[in-house]
C-alpha cells in the first residue's frame, strides 16, 4: 500500500506517533528505521536553523535551553516557505507567550531585532541618493517632499535596551545595558545590515516616512523633541534613502497635519 | 495625547534641518560610493533589478547571469576578473545588462 503525503507528514513532527506503515526504500524493501532518522533531521536542521537566525537569544538562555525552546516551536510553526533564509519569522511572537520565559521580558523583542537584522540582509539591493539631490529640492517643497527608504530599512521599537542588549551579547568590551526604552533602526549600507539606537521620535518619524507621508507630516510624527537633522544625517550616510518624491502622487489625506483639533 | 496650537514646523527650520544633515556628509559622500555590476553574480546571489516589493532576489539561475547585477563598490566592476566563457572567449563584468549567461 502507498502512504499519502498526509499520514508522512503527520508523524514528522511529532514523534510520539508511529512510523507510517508501509515506508519502503529504493529497493521496495521495508524502509525500518528511515523514517525515524528523516524525522529527526527535520528538528535538527529547523534547530540549527534557528540558532544561525537568533544567535542573541541563543547566548541569553543558553544553548540547552535554547534548543528545547526551538524544538518546540519548531513543532508549533513549521516552515511555510522552502526558504530557510526566511525562517523563524512568528519566533518573537512565540518567545512573548511562552511560559516559562516570562521573566525576561526583553527576549522577544530581542528576537524581533535579530529577525529585522536578517531580513535587511535578504532584503532588496537598493542605491542610495546622492546628498545633492536633496540639496536641490527648493527649501518651499521640502515639506510636502517624500522620502522613498530602501528595502533593507527595519525599525525595531521596544520597552526595553534592545540595542544596549544586543551589542552587549555581540561585541567585546560593550557598556552594561542601559535601564531604558530603546528604539532602533536597522540600515545596510552595502552588504551589512547594523543596528543604529534612534533618539526620541525617531521610531515615530520613520514608520511615518515609511508610510509615505511627506516629510513635514513625518516630522510632526517625530513629536516636540524630534530632531531631524541627526535621523536624516544617518539616512543619507547609510544610503538609505532610495528615492525622492517631490509630490505625491501616493499623497494620503490621514498624512496632512491636523488642523489644530 | 496634548492639543498642540503651535504652528506645524515652518519650512524654513525644516530647510535649515534638511541642510544641517546635508552638511554632515563628508564632501566626498555625496558620492554613490556603489555600482551596479552585471554579469558576476553568482547563481541565487544576484541583488534585484525590480526593486522593492517583488521576490525576484536570489533568482537568478546560472553563474555570471547576464541580467542580473550586484551591487560593488564604485569603480570596481570592470575590474572584476571572470573566469572564461565555455567556447574560451573571455567573459567581462559590465555595468549595463549583459546577453550572455541568460537562462535557458
Amino acid at each position: 500500500m502507498s502512504v499519502s503525503q498526509d499520514i508522512f507528514r503527520a508523524a514528522l513532527l511529532d514523534a510520539a506517533q508511529p512510523v507510517p506503515e508501509g515506508l519502503l526504500d529504493g529497493q521496495g524493501r521495508a524502509a525500518g528505521r528511515r523514517y525515524n532518522v528523516y524525522r529527526n533531521n527535520v528538528a535538527v536542521s529547523l534547530t540549527e536553523a534557528l540558532e544561525v537566525g537568533f544567535p542573541v537569544i541563543r547566548k541569553l538562555i543558553g544553548p540547552e535551553n535554547f534548543k528545547h525552546v526551538a524544538g518546540q516551536f519548531l513543532r508549533v510553526a513549521p516552515p511555510t516557505s522552502p526558504l530557510m533564509m526566511f525562517y523563524g519569522s512568528e519566533f518573537p511572537a512565540f518567545l512573548r507567550d511562552f511560559e516559562p520565559l516570562q521573566h525576561l521580558g526583553y527576549l522577544s523583542d530581542v528576537a524581533r531585532l535579530e529577525l529585522a537584522l536578517r531580513q535587511s540582509y535578504h532584503a532588496a539591493d537598493a542605491e542610495g541618493i546622492a546628498a545633492d539631490a536633496l540639496a536641490a529640492v527648493p527649501p518651499e517643497a521640502l515639506g510636502a517632499l517624500r522620502l522613498e527608504l530602501a528595502p533593507a530599512v527595519r525599525i525595531v521599537t521596544s520597552d526595553w535596551p534592545i540595542f544596549d542588549i544586543w551589542r552587549f551579547n555581540t561585541s567585546e568590551n560593550a557598556p552594561k545595558p542601559r535601564a531604558e526604552a530603546q528604539d532602533v533602526v536597522v540600515l545596510r549600507d552595502g552588504f551589512d545590515p547594523e543596528p543604529h539606537l534612534l533618539p526620541k521620535g525617531g521610531a515615530a518619524f520613520l514608520t511615518a516616512i515609511g508610510k509615505a507621508a511627506p516629510l513635514e507630516c513625518a516630522v510632526d510624527a517625530g513629536g516636540d523633541k524630534f530632531d531631524l537633522t541627526p535621523v536624516l544625517g544617518l539616512l543619507l550616510n547609510t544610503n538609505a534613502i532610495a528615492a525622492l518624491h517631490p509630490t505625491g502622487p501616493n499623497h494620503r489625506p490621514n498624512h496632512r497635519p491636523s488642523q489644530g483639533t | 495625547m496634548t492639543v498642540k496650537i503651535t504652528p506645524r514646523a515652518q519650512p524654513l527650520t525644516l530647510a535649515a534641518a534638511v541642510l544641517a544633515a546635508i552638511a554632515s556628509q563628508g564632501s566626498e559622500a555625496a558620492a554613490a560610493t556603489k555600482e551596479k555590476c552585471y554579469g558576476i553574480s553568482m547563481a541565487g546571489q544576484n541583488g534585484c533589478k525590480a526593486g522593492p516589493g517583488t521576490t525576484c532576489a536570489g533568482t537568478s539561475t546560472v553563474d555570471y547571469q547576464g541580467n542580473a547585477w550586484t551591487l560593488v563598490d564604485k569603480g570596481s566592476c570592470l575590474e572584476i576578473e571572470l573566469p572564461a566563457m565555455a567556447d574560451g572567449s573571455p567573459r567581462q563584468p559590465s555595468l549595463e545588462p549583459l546577453d550572455r549567461d541568460l537562462p535557458a
